[in-house]
This record gives C-alpha cells, structure tokens and sequence, in this order.
C-alpha cells in the first residue's frame, strides 16, 4: 500500500508529524512509521502538564517486535493526551493523521517549526530512505 | 489440541498431597483480621495434577526430542549423570546457612570448579555467585565501575558495545549507570579498528566484547582490540556466552580478556529448563579479583570457608550462587577433563563449518568466512522474495526440528543463526541440510506451505497482537 | 566432514587464533568414567550434613518444607527439563502454559493482580521491584526506605544493584522492626518503602499505617512474603501493597545449598508495563485455539537494549514450574495446613524454649514460624554441640550478622520438625549449657 503524506503537517526526520491549530499543536507518528513498526500495542503518552524540549523524548511507541521512541517535533507544554489509544492503540495504524494522534502541546516558540519538513520534503526523504533499502 | 488450565480441573475439597496431623498441642489462634478468608488455588487429586502436566510436557518440543539448531543458545545434550550428582542428598537437602563445618563437600566442590574455569581462561580471580550470564554482565560493570573509583578515575561513563551485541550488553550497562555507545562491525563481521580508535578516549571504562561474536566469527584483529582498549586506561569485558567454541583452544585472559562471565548452561552442559535457571560466574584477572561478588569458596589452613572479597562490589544474589546447577557443571568438566573440552570445542566448530558448507548456496551467507560454532545465513529465497526467514522457522517445526534462532544478530537482515552443537551426529547434520533444501523448494512451488506454517504443531501460529493488546496475564484477567 | 568444508584438519578452523596462543596447555584433573565421577561426587556429598537425615532449625530466607513426589516427577520430565526459552510457542505450549498458571496463582496467592514468570532469587526481585519503582516515578523521586526487619542479604543484594545510580538507599538499623516510624519518613521524594512480612525475626506486624502513608505521599509499598505464610496470612495485596515479592523456593523446591531458587514478583496491574522479566499471556491461534505466548517482550532488553526495564533475559524455570505444580498439589486446603502446622509447631517449641533456663524469646510481637532467642552461650558455639551431641542443625546464630548478637539465634520451626524432634531440640538446648 502506498505511503501516504498528509498535506497540512510538519514532520521530523525521525517521523513525528505536527499540525498547528494557533499556539496548539496536534502530534502524531507519520503513516511512513505505522507502517514500518506495523501492528501497534502500546503508546506511552506524557502526562498532561508535562513540558518538553525540541527533539526531547516524550514518550514511546511498541508493536510486538519493536519499540520506538517518540521525539517532540517543537518545544511545548502537553495539554491534552489520547485516551483512546489506551484501549485501541490500532488507531495509530488505522488512521495515524487523525485519530491516531498522540498528544496535544501549547506551543512554545512558533520560530522552531521552520526547523521541520513540509509534506513535499518529508516524502522525498522517505523515498530515498526506501530507494536504499 | 488444547490441554484445560489447572483451574478448569479443580473441584471443591481435593488436595494432591496428604499431610500429617498435628503432633503438638494447638497454640492461641491470631486475630482474624491477620487471617485471609480465601485462598483461590486450584483443588486438584494427585492422578489429575500428575496427567495435567505430563499433557503439558508432550506439547514441548525439548532437546531430549531432536535437533534444536538454535544459535546463541548451545543447546547441547546435557548428560544425565549430572541430574544424578545434583540431586544428591547431601546436596540437595543441605541449607545454605549450616555452618561450615557441616557443608565441607559443598564448599569443596566450589573451589574445585572454581579451579577449573581459572585454568579455562586464565583468569585467576572466580566467583560463581551470579545468578545467570546477565547476570554475570552486571556484575561485570559494576566491578569495571568499582576498579576506576577505586583508583580515583572518576571521569569513565561510556561503555562501548559491538553493534552485534546481545541486548544484555546495553542493559546491563544501563542498569550500572554508563552510558552504552556502540562500535561498528567492519564487511569481516570484525569490531571496526578506525570506529573503535575514534571512540576511544578517558571517558571510557571500558568495552564489552562477544567473542566468537554473535555472528559465530572469532574476532581476527582481538589483539589489537585489546591493546587498544587497554592504552585507553580502560578494561575489556569478555562475554563468554560463546565460550562453547573456544574451550581449551585458547585462554580469554592471553587475548587481553580482563573480567568474563561463563553461561554454565550453554557450555557445561547444565540443562536450559524453559528458560533458566542459568549461572553465570565470572572469572577476572587477579588484580580485580578484591573486587568480585560473593561470598565466594575458599580454601583456608585445612578446611573451606566462604569468604568476602575485600573490596567486594557485594552480593549480587543471596548464598553463594545456582548450586545444584554448579554441580551439574562440575559433573560435566569431571566426566571429560581438559582433552575432552578441547574435543568438544574442535567437534562444534566443525560440526557448523559443515553445515555453512553444506548449505552454502542455498542460502545468502552475509559472511564468507571460516566460522566458528554457529554460522549465519540471511533467510531469503532468491524467487520467492516474500518469504521470510521466520516462515522458514516456522516451516522446520513440521519437520520436526526446532528452528534456529530468528531475526538476531539484528546488523544481518532476516538473520537464520544456526548453531549445531558438537552432541549431534554427522546423520543429523545431514537431515538438516536436507530439510532446508527441501524447504526452499517449497517456497518455490508452495510458498503458502511457509507463511502458513506450522501445520503438525500442537497450535497453529499464535496471534501475538492480540495478546499485547488485550492483556490476559492470569485466569483472573478472564472475568 | 573436512572434505566437505574444504580443509584438510580440524586445526585448519582454528588458524584465526594467533598461533602461539592456540591450544595452551590447562591443567584439570584427569577424565574419569561416569561409574568414578559418581563415587566422587557422592563422597563430597556425604561429607555435608542434610537436613533429611538430621533434624533443621534453620530458615532465614531458605525453608525446609515437604516436596511431594508427584511434584518432583513431573517436573522433571525431559521435555520440560531439557526445552529453551519458549521463543517458537506453537511448540513450547507447555512451557507457556505452566508459566500462564504459575503467573494466576501467584496472583491469588499474593492479592496482587499481575505477576510475572519469576526472577532468580527473593533477593534480586526485590532489587529488581526498587529499580521499577524508581522507573515508576520516572527517575524524580531517588529515595528508598528499607525496613530494618528486611533479610540482610537482601538488603546486601539492593545495594549491588542500585551502588551505580542515583537512588539514596535509607534503611533502618538491622532488626528494627518499628514500621510506625518508617512511615513518619515517608515525603514527596520518597521512591518506595519497603518491608519484610512476616520480618526476617519471624515477626508479623500490620501494614495499614505504612500503606496509607505510601500512598499519601505518592510512594510505592513494596512487600517482601514468605509465600507458605501466605497460607493462612492475609496477603499484603489486600492491605494496598504495589509490588509484592519474595523467594518461592518454599514452595516445592529443593534446599540445594542456595541455589537455584526463585523469586517471586507481582504488581499492580497500572505497572505492568514497568514490571521486569517474563510475562506470558493468552491468545488464539490461526484456528482459534486458545494458546499462550511471551508477551510485552518491547520492554526487554533483546529489544529495548539500555533503555530496557531490566538486563534479565531468563526466569528461573525449573524452580517456578516446581513452585505451580507445589501449588496445584497443595491447592487451596493444603497449604493453609502446611501454614498452620508450621505456625502451631513453631509457637509450641517457643514457648518451651522460653521455660528452658536462661534462655528467653527476644521479641514479644506476633509471629509465623521464626523466633529470636537469647541463649545463655554463644549461640555458634551452642550450635556445634547441638550437632555434635544430637545430630541437629540448629538455628541461624545471628552473631554473624553482629557481634552484639552472638547469644542470639533465629530458630524456624516447619511441618517438616515432628514433635520428637522438637523434644530433641529443647533437650539439647538444655543439657548443652549446663
């Protein structure tokens, strides 16, 4: 199945997405991720009032053979988590720019978003990355 | 089939055992709020316990079955004499807190063993205390640890690991507060020198070393490793998970191994249990040995006493170590002296270089090289590229021989690690190739056959996502 | 087989070896035949006292108990003995399933609701349960109450564990028992406390006040269990506990001069996922079998590598598959007797031994089946005679431990000590100091 690219989110080389919403920031793991872990079982989400910084670990990802760590796209406060990942953490496969989102963040600094990559720029290094392999 | 849990036999007011009335008059009761009013273990009759398990026992596949090729693990036949020695009474039902003057056979045996894995490696200094060979890893880093504090070197906190490393390796590591950094492998399967060179410095304490490593190769340059690691003020850790293939051919201590934890379970022979109990003593050279865990067997004026290292890292588990499994390994160096190791040894080594030869085109060798007591093939099928390496596992099971291991040293894609053994015969070796030529061929015409494999097992291929994701951990989690 | 490889010796595979190092002279004992390894083994053997052909009083962390027959045969079946971790489950189901029951009924036993496939020792489960609960506070809170009524050597075992991080260890002195005063240290960066029920002097104590000001402050309980006491004990799952452990070798396993044991671990089900070690769940198979297999294996170390929950890679599964089939032997009736023999037997030879002259019991709090008494000699010295003269192991002489309680004994009593045996006891204890 083809790898898709959501048009209205920011990604990180280690393939964490954001989309911002004014100060907030929805963030979730690209479907170019789900893919590669496949059948996730387990998210570890941060605690709301948690703060971050650019590119700090906030929490993990597990399928059955792998783990994963989740970096922060931008530095930020957790202002809300997703719940439903506790019992259905599929939806991270099912629908990872949607349902499948992870946390929430205030943002800190707005300036550190130019940092990430643009749909356009993340699916050709996605591209190369599967040329190689 | 399915064999019914414990649970599902149990029928109110049945008890497998018979006890004895009380024989002393009855003391005051404690206060109920003390006392649990349930207990809910299963009530089963002694006929109906003994059958549940004999049941479960059929569904395993076990060494005593057949071929069980799996690589990293050694699992060799493990001689029954060495359940016989073990289970000796005045083993088996002796205390480990009797005085010494009752427990000399016990403490002697101890030093003996001790004696013979010092003469192995060379390395003075034994402690049989850990618990298992992670064990041993730990014990290991922390005597690293201790050996740089001790000598006022404060500033070490990066151990440096082989990119084919164990996963224990980083992890006991981590649990002893360094920071694992990892040094690559060269196309030889060797530690790349330029990698290592680079990381090298005063900040690290030292570096853990599989040798053969985890891709069955001997470490060609290990003199030079070890030199280098040295002039770094640092130690070199030697994990002996793969001793199996050196025993008697060469002393760890003479290639620069300074601290080495056995896996008695892998080499000596003791047997694997489902999963442990292992031991996994560490031998060190005799400047660390102040430092080894215990208390560790020693010999005094005329008797044996347990003794604590004077700067002991600690005791790492209670008493002195797995002692029914130490006798076992004991037993097992006993019945075949230093000659017999060394025929063990040359006999696994050859036993794995036939079967690289022998299945060498059939399937993709990632390194073309002499190996050592297990070899490495890539579990991919040239026209059948959908097949993967666990299908082919799984495919071996209906063959019925346990598969090799899977997907580990994770730097070879689809990894197959096989690793013989010197107990298995030339006919066995044979069967083998046999049956993964035979199994190539049907990736070819039938691959379905692989991705749906096994077919004669007990159970199909059990669903691990559902597992993970909805818990059932205990028949209670059931509702 | 060389032809095959394409050498013409067995020395040819070793030439990577440099050759001055290759095949070193070492210098072990000669090989013998199974017939003479046998005899030697045997004579090492006999030259140890065992506790089935001379009466024991000695507990301390390693219990003398009744292993049934059925047990010991099952589980040593081959194909139990001789199989691998079961990392292919469609032929290691009776592996997983036994692990699967011993996980349940370690639950039931402790009150507690996961439990995992065992760790080696009652020691290193529970260093492993203080490394979780720092891993639980996410590495903020770094201090770790240790009651002074924990076994010394697992309070030794803790302090290897945790001597290369940041956790502060505070334990109170050896045998202080007062857990009141624990829970008054209780505050904010307080990782987890934890206790030995009953104490290693055998005492039983309540935990409620602890539990409550654990969680007050946001701190784990952490509770270490001799599980045959659970046989009759209300089990620290049900005072609030959030790990519970302890050594299983009680249960059905074989003394063997320490080792190998097992250590018991069970938790909280919210911690599962920073519980160490195996775990085994139920699932369906390709047709809809029920079936068993690892799980959570991401948190392991052959996955996780450094950032793993803990380095172990085995269980101790021999000792935990003897430990569920002692369970299911006994079941729910039989080890509340096992319990209540040990408890009774014990309070008799107490009380005698406190009539005897010059002795007397050190502590007046309730217990199970261990007690201190002060003898009046030296209690290692007293000990030698007693073997000597009557052919008994006495008791722990806590001398060992500190010089100021070399008149001290810990004396445990079990269902395997027939009245005869305590009369010999009381006899001996008596003549020996006149």
């Amino acid at each position: 199945m083809a790898i898709r690219f959501d048009q209205k989110c920011l990604y990180t080389k280690s393939h964490e997405w954001i989309r911002v919403d004014d100060e907030f920031g929805y963030i979730g793991v690209s479907d170019y991720a789900q893919s590669q872990l496949s059948d996730v079982v387990y998210v570890e989400v941060p605690e709301v009032g948690d703060s971050f910084s650019q590119g700090e670990v906030f929490g993990v990802i597990e399928s059955v053979k792998a783990a994963s760590e989740l970096n922060l796209p931008v530095a930020g406060e957790v202002v809300e988590v997703n719940l439903d990942l506790e019992d259905t953490p599929e939806l991270v496969n099912k629908d990872p720019y949607g349902d499948g989102w992870l946390v929430k963040i205030a943002i800190e600094d707005l300036g550190e978003l130019d940092f990430l990559m643009d749909a356009k720029a993340y699916e050709a290094l996605i591209k190369r990355a599967q040329k190689q392999a | 089939m399915t064999e019914p849990l414990i649970i599902e036999l149990s029928s109110p007011g049945r008890c497998a055992v018979s006890l004895p009335k009380l024989d002393v008059p009855q003391a005051a009761e404690l206060p109920d709020e003390w006392l649990r009013d349930d207990l809910a273990l299963p009530e089963v009759s002694e006929r109906d316990l003994v059958s549940h398990y004999v049941r479960l026992s059929q569904l395993n596949y076990a060494v005593d079955i057949g071929f069980y090729p799996l690589g990293s693990c050694t699992m060799k036949y493990n001689p029954r004499i060495n359940e016989d020695t073990a289970r000796l009474e005045g083993f088996a039902a002796s205390h480990p807190l009797q005085p010494a003057v009752l427990t000399q056979g016990s403490l002697e045996l101890l030093c003996r063993l001790q004696d013979a894995l010092a003469a192995l490696t060379g390395l003075e200094g034994v402690s049989l205390q850990p618990a298992a060979g992670a064990q041993g890893e730990l014990a290991g880093v922390l005597m690293i640890r201790a050996y740089h504090q001790a000598r006022g070197d404060t500033a070490r906190k990066v151990m440096l690991i082989p990119d084919t490393a164990h996963g224990t390796n980083p992890a006991s590591t981590a649990m002893a507060g360094y920071e694992a950094v990892e040094v690559a492998s060269d196309a030889r399967g060797n530690v790349d020198l330029d990698d290592l060179y680079s990381k090298l410095g005063p900040q690290v304490a030292g570096i853990m070393l599989t040798n053969p490593s985890t891709l069955g190769l001997f470490e060609e340059r290990i003199l030079e490793v070890t030199a280098a690691v040295h002039a770094a003020g640092a130690l070199v850790y030697g994990d002996g998970a793969n001793f199996n293939a050196l025993m008697g051919k060469v002393r760890p201590a003479e290639l620069g191994i300074d601290i080495m934890h056995f896996n008695l379970h892998k080499t000596f022979s003791t047997p694997h249990g489902g999963g442990g109990p292992g031991s996994g003593p560490v031998a060190v050279r005799s400047d660390l040995a102040p430092f080894l865990p215990g208390p560790i067997a020693v010999r005094d004026e005329n008797s044996y006493v347990l003794h604590m290292p004077k700067h002991s890292i600690g005791a790492i588990k209670a008493f002195y170590g797995q002692f029914s499994i130490l006798v076992r390994a004991y037993t097992y160096i006993r019945m075949l002296g230093a000659e017999g190791l060394r025929d063990a040894a040359e006999s696994a080594v050859l036993a794995a270089n036939y079967l690289q030869a022998k299945l060498r085109g059939t399937l993709p060798l990632p390194y073309e090289r002499t190996c050592m007591h297990e070899c490495v093939f890539e579990g991919r099928i040239k026209g059948a590229e959908d097949v993967r390496a666990l299908d082919i596992s799984k495919r071996m099971i209906d063959y019925g021989i346990h598969p090799p291991t899977n997907y580990f040293p994770l730097i070879v894609p689809e990894a197959l690690m096989v690793e013989p053994t010197e107990t298995e015969s030339l006919a066995t070796l044979d069967r083998f190739v046999e049956i993964v030529q035979s199994i190539v061929a049907e990736a070819h015409s039938n691959p379905a056959l692989l991705r749906e494999a096994p077919h004669n097992a007990p159970v199909g291929r059990l669903d691990e996502v559902q597992a993970a994701r909805r818990l059932i951990l205990s028949w209670h989690d059931k509702g | 087989m060389l032809s095959g490889i394409g050498v013409s010796s067995i020395d040819e595979l070793f030439e990577v070896i440099p050759e001055a190092l290759r095949d070193p002279e070492i210098v072990l004992p000669p090989a013998l035949s199974e017939l003479e390894v046998m005899a030697e083994l045997r004579e090492m053997a006999d030259r140890n006292a065992n506790t089935h052909t001379s009466p024991c009083f000695l507990g301390a962390g390693a219990y003398n108990h009744f292993i049934p027959s059925a047990v010991s045969h099952i589980a040593n079946r081959s194909e139990f003995v001789t199989a691998y971790t079961p990392y292919q489950p469609e032929i290691a189901q009776g592996t997983l399933q036994v692990i699967f029951e011993y996980q349940s009924m370690i639950c039931a036993l402790t009150g507690m609701e996961v439990s995992n496939a065992s760790h080696y020792d009652g020691a290193t489960s529970l260093a492993e349960a203080i490394l979780m609960a720092s891993n639980i506070a996410r590495g903020k809170r770094t201090r770790v109450l240790l009651n002074g009524g924990i076994n010394p050597m697992y309070l030794q075992t803790v302090r290897t564990y945790t001597q290369g991080t940041d956790l502060e260890l505070e334990s109170s002195p050896l045998l202080d028992g007062d857990v009141d005063a624990l829970a008054e240290r209780i505050d904010g960066q307080t990782a987890c406390v934890a206790v030995q029920l009953p104490d290693f002097a055998g005492r039983l104590f309540s935990l409620e006040k602890l539990a409550d000001a654990a969680h007050r402050h946001g701190a784990l309980l952490i509770v270490v269990q001799y599980p045959i006491a659970l046989g009759m004990l209300k089990p620290a799952g049900a005072y609030g506990a959030d790990i519970v452990v302890g050594d299983g070798q009680p249960l059905g396993n074989a003394l063997s001069f320490g080792g190998p044991y097992l250590g018991y671990m069970a938790c909280r089900r919210e911690h599962v996922r920073r519980l160490s070690g195996r775990l085994v769940g139920e699932t369906v198979d390709t047709h809809g079998r029920r079936g068993f297999v690892l799980t959570l294996s991401a948190r392991e170390q052959h996955i996780r590598r450094e950032k793993a929950t803990s380095n172990i890679c085995s269980n101790q599964g021999l000792n935990m598959l003897v430990a569920a089939m002692y369970m299911a032997a006994m079941g729910k009736n039989g080890l509340r007797q096992v319990a209540e023999l040990c408890y009774h037997k014990a309070h008799y030879a107490a009380s005698e031994i406190a009539k005897l002259p010059g002795y007397r019991l050190v502590y007046d709090a309730p217990f199970f089946n261990e007690f201190i008494i002060e003898c009046p000699a030296n209690a290692e010295a007293l000990n030698k005679r007693l073997y000597e003269e009557y052919g008994i192991i006495g008791g722990y002489a806590l001398g060992s431990l500190e010089a100021r309680l070399e008149h001290q004994m810990l004396v445990c009593v079990t269902e395997m000590n027939t009245a005869d045996q305590i009369e010999r006891l009381l006899a001996g204890l008596k003549e020996v100091v006149q």
